[in-house]
């Protein structure tokens, strides 16, 4: 029910409040924005038609690497 | 991007917490986590570890009460066109279930979205159009944010929606089972951000970690819960930061304020949970099913329904068993023929238990 999936802004509508999302593999749908501020290029998840919420694409690409050094500090 | 997948971080978090040699109980409140801890046999590697992880009621069809199906089914049956996710439509009532009155000749749909139920209102103007809403903070927005945009007056919307900070204080002000820490979920957490979740550290010294999907989310959050045990800390850590800021989505908590406001309801299993619904403001009573409707549902206002004979879903949501310890489990009770509605839904506890205890 809460089930959110990320996928990237690749079109924005702001009359409709829509944006075209590409979700990979050739699949893209259209997706209600009026719940975030988003601009072409980001990554967002949506759920159930709305992107809810930007998703932060540095913070990603660290997350494993932070994972690791809290680990490591816990070991120290 | 957004797939953390690493067999050797996995291994080392687990090695840790076994080193910790703890005996600890927490709770989720999310049908997604549950899928991936079962998926990927992580609540077996976590036992044996000695964290035991369990899911509370966090699955908003199946916390759904069997008064609300039944106002669904007098509206079907009224002649109105009701519209909600698929989940929701097998979920029986007393009576019969949408599903049921669907073969039956009344109009049912299934959506993927509110949006295309407010799409049925604006091609369909002789027809009466009823949402069934439900879902916790992460589906409530969207229902704003259609309602701020004024859609047609024969759309309006069956309430449900509910909020999860009011019903983890309940579950730990009922005291029926031992809660070391809670694995919050992350989607809601994305609207509401971490702050709401502050009183249940504060007031009751239970650590709380907001966690993502992925099997190293959980792992982590397990093991970030661990770790405030050992320190003797109590506070609401965000393992989730890819997705959640501390502060949420304000937007979409601004459109929710305008909209609707808190209500005491009762949850599937539970007693009334103060302040744990949400109504439509009198400014929106127009999309109100249960003002517009009045006369049709009067006839069940004062009814009580119950849950069905021998259905323990409300035990299952309150954490006290699991569901393999129902007797009807995988017996009188499967998805292609379910009691309770938490064999229907893909986010209840049994429907996730018997698909993945099938393979």
């Amino acid at each position: 029910m809460c089930l959110a999936i990320p996928g990237k802004i690749v079109e924005i509508d702001k009359k409709q409040h829509t944006a075209t999302v590409d979700y990979g593999s050739g699949t893209k749908r259209k997706a209600n924005v009026s719940l975030v501020e988003v601009k072409i290029g980001d990554y967002v998840l949506v759920h159930a038609g709305f992107a809810i919420q930007v998703l932060d694409e540095k913070e990603a690409q660290e997350t494993l690497a932070l994972f690791r050094e809290m680990l490591s500090l816990q070991e120290e | 991007m957004f797939s953390l997948r690493d067999k050797t971080l996995a291994d080392d978090i687990v090695s840790q917490i076994k080193k910790a040699e703890v005996h600890l109980k927490f709770m989720h409140v999310c049908g997604t986590h549950q899928d991936t801890l079962m998926k990927n046999g992580l609540d077996v590697l976590l036992q044996k570890s000695g964290v035991e992880i369990g899911q509370g009621p966090g699955c908003p069809v199946c916390v759904t009460t069997p008064k609300e199906i039944e106002e669904v089914l007098v509206l079907a049956k009224e002649g109105k066109t009701i519209a909600s996710f698929g989940d929701m439509i097998r979920v029986p009532g007393a009576t019969s279930s949408l599903q049921q009155l669907k073969t039956e000749g009344y109009d049912v749909r299934i959506v993927y979205s509110i949006e295309d139920a407010v799409m049925l209102a604006e091609k369909h103007k002789e027809k009466e159009i009823v949402f069934m809403a439900v879902g916790f903070e992460t589906t409530a927005p969207t229902t704003a944010s259609v309602l701020l945009r004024r859609p047609p007056s024969n759309f309006s919307v069956l309430c449900c929606h509910r909020l999860i900070p009011p019903a983890l204080q309940a579950i730990l002000d009922m005291g029926e089972i031992k809660i070391d820490g809670f694995i919050e979920p992350g989607h809601v957490s994305t609207i509401i951000g971490a702050k709401p979740y502050d009183f249940i550290s504060r007031d009751y010294h239970i650590p709380q970690v907001i966690a993502g999907f992925e099997p190293i989310d959980l792992l982590m959050a397990a093991w970030m819960l661990v770790r405030q045990i050992q320190q003797g800390k109590a506070e609401v850590q965000n393992e989730y930061i890819r997705a959640v800021k501390s502060q949420g989505n304000k937007k979409a908590q601004q459109i929710m304020k305008q909209v609707f406001e808190p209500i005491d309801v009762k949850w599937r299993g539970f007693p009334m949970i103060p302040q744990s619904g949400l109504v439509l403001r009198n400014k929106y009573a127009l999309y109100d099913a249960r003002k517009k409707y009045e006369d049709e549902l009067i006839k069940i206002s004062e009814a009580e329904f119950t849950e069905p004979v021998g259905c323990l879903c409300g035990e299952v949501l309150r954490g006290l068993i699991s569901s393999k310890e129902c007797p009807l489990f995988g017996r009188g009770c499967t998805p292609d023929n379910p009691v309770g509605p938490c064999m229907v839904s893909s986010e209840g506890n049994c429907n996730i238990q018997y698909r993945y205890s099938k393979q």
